[in-house]
C-alpha cells in the first residue's frame, strides 16, 4: 500500500448533545483524490475542518502527512491548502490583488511571487479578469480563483469543501480536469461533495451519512456492493409506473428522471428486463 | 387591509430578530440607563473641593485663620503646601492641583488695612490701604474652575476679625494662567481630540476585524501560516496614522479657526497621542473577539464612548464630579489622555512628568494586547 497522507482512527466531535461525526476511520493515500459523499448535514465539512486542524477532534486520532493533529496545525499549514465551501477570500479586491495578498502571507515576494501568480493566472483562465473585482465575478469565476488562491504555495495535500456547489456543469467538468491535472503531478486531495458524478470520478470513495462513514470503497467497488441493475424504462404513466412497480419486493428503487424511469432491480434476478415485462 | 397586514408582518419579524439579538436588547436599556446615571451625577457645573495648594509665606496665625476660613467656604480643598511659588506653578501645569493661593510675607498688615475690615480710617482707596489681601493662582484653562475661584474673591473677612460684613471690596487678587481670556473653546478642543479619537480608533479596528469574520473571510485566514499577533498588528498600524492625521486636523483648524494655543512641543504631542491611540486600538482589538458581528462592535463602542464623553473631563470638569464617579472615568483611557493632551498644549507640560496617566495607558495597552491575544484562537472550536 502506497504512503498514507491523512490517517484517522475513530475520530468523533460533539457540538453539545449533537454528534456530528461518530468513530470516523479513515485512510488516504498518496497522490490520489479521495471523496466524502453525503447529503447536507452528513458531517462533510465537520470532518475535514478536523483534518486540518480546525477543530479539535472529542475523540480518536488524527494524522496528516505524518504529523498528528491539532498539536501541529501550525506547522502543517505550509503544505496544505484548504478551499472553503462559501467563498473566502475578498469581495472588494481584484484577482490579482487578492492572489498577491495570498502570496505574501505563504512567504512568496518579489519574482518568484510574480512568476507563479502569473502561472495561476494562465493556468485557470482568469488572465481577462485579473483586474476586476472578485465580488463581481461568476460563480464560476471565484470558484477558480479561489483554487489558485489555494494552490498557490504548491501544496502536497488539498482540501476542498464542496467546491463546486455554486458552480454550472460546464465549469464543474473543467474545475474536475484542474484536479485530475493536480493529481497526476503527484497532489493529493480531499474533496466532497453531494453530485454523484463528481464522486464517480474519485480513485476512492467515502459515504457519509448523519456522522457515519456508511461505505468506504473505489467508486466501481461500491457500485458492485450495491448488487443491483439498473434499468431504464420509459412509458406514458410514468408516475402510476413507479406506484405499481415500488410494491413489487425485488425493486429496490424507482425514481423519475425526465421522461424515463430508473429503476434498481435486485440482482438475484437474472434477467431483469424480462422480468419487469411480465409484470406489466 | 392587505396593506396593514403586509406592514404588520414586517414589524412583528422586526421584533422577532430583535428579541433574538439579545446584545442590542442590552443595549437598548443599557444605554439610556447609563446616560441618565452619569447625567444625574457626574454633570456639575456647580462645584465644590476643587484642590488647590497653598504658598505661605507669612505662616502667621492670621494667615492659618485665613486659610481655615477658605477651606470653610468648600469651594476649594487645600491638598498640599508649597515652599514658592515657582513650585507651585509647576505643580499647576501638572495638574496636581488646579490653583494656589498665594499668602504674602505682610498678610497682617493687609488684612488690618483692608476696606472690608474698617481699621483704617477714615476708609481711603489709597492703593495701600486697598491691596488684595492674598493672591490666587488659578489654571485657567477650565473656565468652570475659574469662575469659582473668582467667586472667592470677595470673600467677606470680617468673621476673621468678629466685625460685621462690611462694604465688598476684591479680598483676593485672582492671577489666571493658560487662559487669560477665559475662552471655553481652549478647555474643550483638546479634550475633543480624545473624544473623536476614542470613537475612531475603537470602532474602526473592531469593526475591521468583525467584518472578515462576518463575511466568512477569517475562516481562510486561520488556515494560513499568519499568527494571531501578525493579524492583529497588521490590521492595526493603518489605523494608527489615521488617529494621528485626525489629531492634525483636529489641534490645526482649532488653532486656526478658534485660536487654540498649542504652547507644547510637537514631539510631547506625538508621544501622547500614540500613547493613546495603541491603548484605544487594543481597546478595538478587545471587544472584536467579544462582538459576533459589525452592529454589536458598533455597540460596545457607543457602550465606551459615552462615558468617556461625560466622564473624563472633556465637558465637565473631573473636579466637580461625586467620588464614585471619579473613580469610573479613571477605568476609562480618555480620562487619562484628556489630562496628558490639556497638559501638553495648554500648559507645555512634559508628559514624562504626568507620570501616573502615562503609565496607567502603558498598563493599560499590554493589557488589553495579552487579553485579545488569548481570545483570538486560530481554530474554530
Amino acid at each position: 500500500m502506497s504512503e498514507l497522507v491523512i490517517k484517522a482512527t475513530k475520530v468523533s466531535r460533539n457540538f453539545g448533545a449533537l454528534q456530528a461525526i461518530k468513530e470516523l476511520d479513515l485512510e488516504v493515500e498518496k497522490g490520489k483524490i479521495y471523496g466524502f459523499l453525503g447529503p447536507n448535514g452528513s458531517g462533510k465539512t465537520t470532518a475535514i475542518r478536523m483534518l486540518t486542524g480546525l477543530l479539535r477532534p472529542s475523540a480518536g486520532d488524527v494524522q496528516v502527512l505524518g504529523l498528528k493533529l491539532p498539536q501541529n496545525a501550525e506547522k502543517l499549514r505550509l503544505y496544505i491548502g484548504y478551499m472553503t465551501q462559501k467563498f473566502s477570500l475578498y469581495d472588494d479586491l481584484t484577482v490579482k490583488e487578492n492572489l498577491q495578498f495570498v502570496a505574501k502571507i505563504y512567504g512568496l515576494s518579489g519574482q518568484v511571487q510574480k512568476r507563479r501568480i502569473d502561472e495561476l493566472l494562465n493556468v485557470y483562465g482568469l488572465e481577462k479578469a485579473m483586474d476586476q473585482l472578485a465580488g463581481s465575478m461568476s460563480g464560476g469565476q471565484r470558484q477558480r480563483l479561489a483554487l489558485a488562491a489555494a494552490t498557490l504555495h504548491e501544496p502536497e495535500l488539498l482540501f476542498l469543501d464542496e467546491p463546486t456547489s455554486a458552480v454550472d456543469p460546464e465549469n464543474r467538468r473543467e474545475f474536475w480536469e484542474q484536479l485530475f491535472d493536480l493529481s497526476d503531478r503527484g497532489t493529493s486531495i480531499l474533496v466532497s461533495t453531494h453530485y454523484m458524478d463528481e464522486a464517480e470520478r474519485c480513485h476512492k470513495l467515502a459515504i457519509l451519512e448523519s456522522g457515519v462513514k456508511r461505505a468506504d470503497g473505489s467508486p466501481e467497488a461500491l457500485m458492485q456492493q450495491m448488487g443491483v441493475h439498473v434499468v431504464e424504462i420509459t412509458s406514458a404513466n410514468l408516475r402510476q409506473l413507479k406506484q405499481d412497480l415500488l410494491t413489487l419486493p425485488d425493486v429496490i428503487s424507482a425514481a423519475q428522471l425526465g421522461a424515463r424511469l430508473r429503476v434498481l432491480v435486485r440482482n438475484s434476478i437474472a434477467d431483469p428486463l424480462a422480468f419487469l415485462a411480465q409484470q406489466k | 387591509m392587505k396593506r396593514v397586514l403586509r406592514t404588520y408582518a414586517i414589524f412583528q419579524k422586526e421584533l422577532t430578530q430583535l428579541k433574538r439579538d439579545r446584545m442590542t436588547f442590552g443595549m437598548i436599556v443599557m444605554i439610556p440607563l447609563i446616560q441618565l446615571m452619569l447625567f444625574g451625577y457626574a454633570i456639575n457645573t456647580n462645584i465644590r473641593h476643587i484642590p488647590v495648594g497653598v504658598v505661605d509665606y507669612s505662616e502667621t496665625g492670621l494667615s492659618r485663620v485665613l486659610i481655615q476660613a477658605v477651606s470653610a467656604t468648600q469651594v476649594v480643598q487645600v491638598t498640599a503646601r508649597y515652599l514658592n511659588v515657582k513650585q507651585a506653578e509647576s505643580a499647576i501645569a501638572r495638574a496636581d492641583v488646579r490653583a494656589v493661593l498665594v499668602i504674602p510675607k505682610d498678610v497682617s498688615q493687609r488684612l488690618v488695612r483692608h476696606q472690608a475690615v474698617g481699621f483704617g480710617s477714615p476708609p481711603s482707596t489709597d492703593a495701600e490701604t486697598s491691596r488684595p489681601v492674598a493672591q490666587w493662582i488659578v489654571d485657567g484653562s477650565d473656565t468652570m474652575i475659574a469662575a469659582a475661584i473668582k467667586s472667592l474673591r470677595n470673600m467677606p473677612l470680617a468673621e476673621l476679625l468678629d466685625k460685621p460684613a462690611n462694604r465688598s471690596t476684591p479680598t483676593f487678587e485672582v492671577t489666571l494662567l493658560y487662559n487669560p481670556e477665559q475662552r471655553t473653546a481652549v478647555n474643550i478642543v483638546p479634550g475633543l481630540v480624545a473624544v473623536i479619537l476614542t470613537m475612531t480608533m475603537i470602532m474602526f479596528t473592531s469593526a475591521a476585524i468583525v467584518r472578515e469574520r462576518e463575511r466568512g473571510n477569517l475562516e481562510m485566514l486561520i488556515t494560513t501560516p499568519v499568527r494571531s499577533i501578525e493579524l492583529m498588528l497588521g490590521k492595526i498600524i493603518p489605523y494608527m496614522f489615521i488617529g494621528g492625521l485626525q489629531v492634525a486636523i483636529i489641534l490645526g483648524l482649532g488653532n486656526i479657526v478658534f485660536n487654540v494655543p498649542i504652547n507644547g512641543g510637537l514631539w510631547q504631542l506625538a508621544g501622547a497621542t500614540s500613547l493613546f491611540i495603541t491603548a484605544s486600538l487594543t481597546l478595538g482589538l478587545v471587544i472584536s473577539t467579544i462582538a459576533k458581528n459589525q452592529l454589536q462592535s458598533t455597540q460596545m463602542t457607543i457602550f465606551v464612548l459615552l462615558p468617556s464623553i461625560l466622564l473624563s473631563g472633556f465637558m465637565f470638569p473631573y473636579d466637580g464630579m461625586p467620588e464614585a464617579a471619579q473613580y469610573i472615568a479613571e477605568v476609562l483611557p480618555a480620562t487619562h489622555f484628556v489630562r496628558l493632551i490639556r497638559g501638553v498644549v495648554l500648559r507645555d507640560v512634559e508628559i514624562i512628568d504626568m507620570t501616573f496617566d502615562v503609565s496607567w495607558l502603558a498598563l493599560f495597552t499590554l493589557a488589553g494586547l495579552t487579553v485579545a491575544s488569548l481570545r483570538f484562537k486560530k481554530n474554530l472550536d
